[in-house]
């Protein structure tokens, strides 16, 4: 065991911990239990807030597998890694202040509200509830198995109890503090990432002998690596574009994020997250990817492609540095799982339990419930990565499409268009869900179709979907003030 | 009836100008990365030891969206309050 390797990141962790603990006694004394526990109570300032988002965005994908397939197949990955520099603005900008005023109006604290009070559906709300249960629980699977993977390479423990010590980490933190706890714990685990990316870079490049040098290795070695097209030169122009819909725009649609574009404080918070979050995110994936690369020449013929990163931390840095460095990863999986995992929790208790089983839970059940589903959620999730499949990043964005397909279009055009309505949206939904998984099994068969990634296509059609029944039946235009209207007259 | 929120119309301009960013950045993106990067390995430049494609497309085209980033925001967006009391006092 590695322990100048280890203590950095068990003071990480424990620091983590201390900030779980420190909002739940906040969360004790809260009078709105629900909102402050799926929610942080709408008050995250600007850069908790842009941290928070790059945070639950950059996941194991984009720090292990991300930098991995950067490895095998060269500078076209790290072109198609920065596609996600549209994400730092376009969900805030998009879903922005419309989706803050509304949210509020309706008193939404998850995605799911906010399609509950814009439909008024019953239909739309077990649909969302049922997508987000199964889609993020492949997510989170997949996340706690980079985790391990990671805990397992640095420490040399089975995997077994790799993936038993990350379970009982992210448990403890997110049952007992909640939303705050994991956006702060957040904005500490960004900076970390932020940081802990650039040191390697410099790390590795230095190792490497100079840019130019590295350049030439990767050159003599394979010319392709240095192309837009891959190593075997099949990437193509439409594939990798395609991805501007799986890790771009259509993020738009990922309940994780979307929860987070209604939790600011006001105009001003997320005026800074925009800016803030746009370089950051930028920033850590242009140095994550680089990593990925640069590597190559330095530590060759690495097989698994999640154990670059920890592989060539250890090989270029001091011992202690690299364990503060890899603290960077485990940040962006815990932060990425902890959200997930409160964001699968709230559907079960808010959006499920309460709306349909027992709208008028005590505040005491309603606790109980919170903590205890989080935690039932987390021990099925260990259970099922104890056997886990081998392609990450894949089982990764198989989530994120499936997701965007269903979600996109009920969230943006139920925001500013207004003759969208229930009918538009389950067609949509079920049109995005059925078709991307139908495409899913039809890609792997046949490759893909038109040469572009499985999301693009049932991206459209659940667009054709929305418009289509929202206008065909029962068409009629909506009243964003009608809300009002009713509020004031209960008061 | 009341009429439109004037906050509404803050925010769906903000949002148009959301999509056009992202326009703009996969062009520029798109342009300089396929543009520059189909000619013969050979034939590359470097900046900075960086393929000339990478450089302007992923580099200079990062820098450029977070120059854009910061000015519209500074200079185009609306600070609107939130919460519907607020907006009775404006």
């Amino acid at each position: 065991m590695n322990y100048s390797v280890l203590i950095p990141m068990i003071v990480f962790l424990i620091i983590i911990f201390f900030i779980g603990y420190w909002s739940s006694k906040k969360l004790a004394g809260s009078s709105n239990f629900i909102s402050d526990y799926f929610l942080g109570g709408r008050e995250l300032g600007g850069f908790v807030l842009a941290m928070t988002m790059v945070a639950t965005y950059g996941s194991a994908s984009s720090f292990l597998g991300g930098p991995g397939t950067a490895y095998t197949i060269g500078f076209g990955w790290v072109l198609l890694a920065m596609t996600q520099v549209v994400t730092g603005y376009f969900v805030l900008m998009i879903l922005g202040k419309k989706y803050a005023i509304m949210a509020r109006r309706y008193n939404a604290v998850t995605m799911i509200d906010f399609l509950k009070a814009r439909y008024n559906s019953t239909a739309v709300v077990l649909l969302s509830a049922l997508s987000i249960i199964i889609f993020l629980f492949s997510a989170m699977a997949a996340q706690w198995i980079g985790g391990a993977r990671l805990i397992e390479s640095l420490t040399g423990l089975s995997y077994q109890s790799a993936l038993f010590l990350f379970a009982v980490s992210v448990l403890v933190y997110v049952t007992i503090g909640g939303f705050r706890a994991v956006a702060l714990t957040d904005a500490v685990q960004g900076a970390v990432m932020l940081v802990g990316t650039l040191v390697l870079l410099i790390a590795v490049i230095i190792s490497g002998g100079g840019i130019s040098n590295i350049m030439q290795d990767l050159i003599n070695e394979n010319p392709n690596l240095v192309t837009p097209y891959g190593a075997e030169g099949n990437l193509s122009a439409a594939y990798v574009s395609s991805f501007w819909i799986l890790v771009g725009v259509g993020v738009v649609g990922l309940p994780q994020i979307a929860v987070r574009a209604m939790s600011y404080k006001n105009a001003r918070s997320m005026h800074r997250a925009l800016i803030i979050g746009t370089i950051v995110t930028g920033f850590i994936m242009l140095n994550m990817h680089l990593i990925g690369v640069f590597a190559r020449p330095i530590l060759p013929g690495i097989d698994v492609g999640d154990k670059v990163i920890p592989l060539i931390a250890l090989e270029t840095l001091p011992s202690w540095v690299a364990g503060i460095v890899l603290a960077a990863p485990m940040a962006a999986i815990m932060s990425t799982v902890d959200s997930l995992l409160l964001l699968v929790s709230s559907s079960i208790v808010k959006d499920v339990y309460l709306n349909y089983v027992k709208p008028d839970a005590s505040l005491k059940t309603i606790k109980r419930m919170s903590f205890g589903v989080t935690g039932i959620l987390g021990v099925i999730v260990f259970l099922l990565a104890l056997d886990p499949p081998d392609l990450l990043i894949f089982l990764n964005l198989f989530a994120f499409g499936g997701l965007e397909a269903a979600f996109i279009w009920p969230i943006v055009l139920g925001l500013y268009w207004k003759w969208g309505n229930k009918y538009g949206a389950i067609a949509s939904m079920a049109t995005g869900i059925f078709s991307y998984i139908a495409l899913h099994f039809y890609n792997i068969e046949n490759g893909n179709l038109f040469g572009v990634h499985t999301v693009t296509l049932p991206v459209i059609l659940s667009l054709l979907a929305f418009i289509v029944f929202s206008l065909l039946i029962n068409r009629q235009a909506y009243d964003y003030n009608a809300i009002l209207y009713r509020n004031e007259k209960q008061a | 009836m009341k009429e439109t929120d004037w906050r509404f119309r803050v925010a769906h301009r903000e949002a148009w100008i959301g999509l056009g960013l992202a326009l703009f950045n996969f062009i520029w993106w798109f342009a300089f990365a396929y543009g520059l990067g189909n000619r013969p390995v050979e034939e590359y430049t470097y900046i900075f030891g960086l393929p000339d494609w990478f450089f302007y497309s992923c580099i200079v085209g990062f820098l450029v969206m977070a120059v854009l980033v910061t000015v519209v925001v500074k200079f185009f967006f609306v600070d609107v309050p939130f919460d519907e009391e607020q907006e009775e006092n404006r």
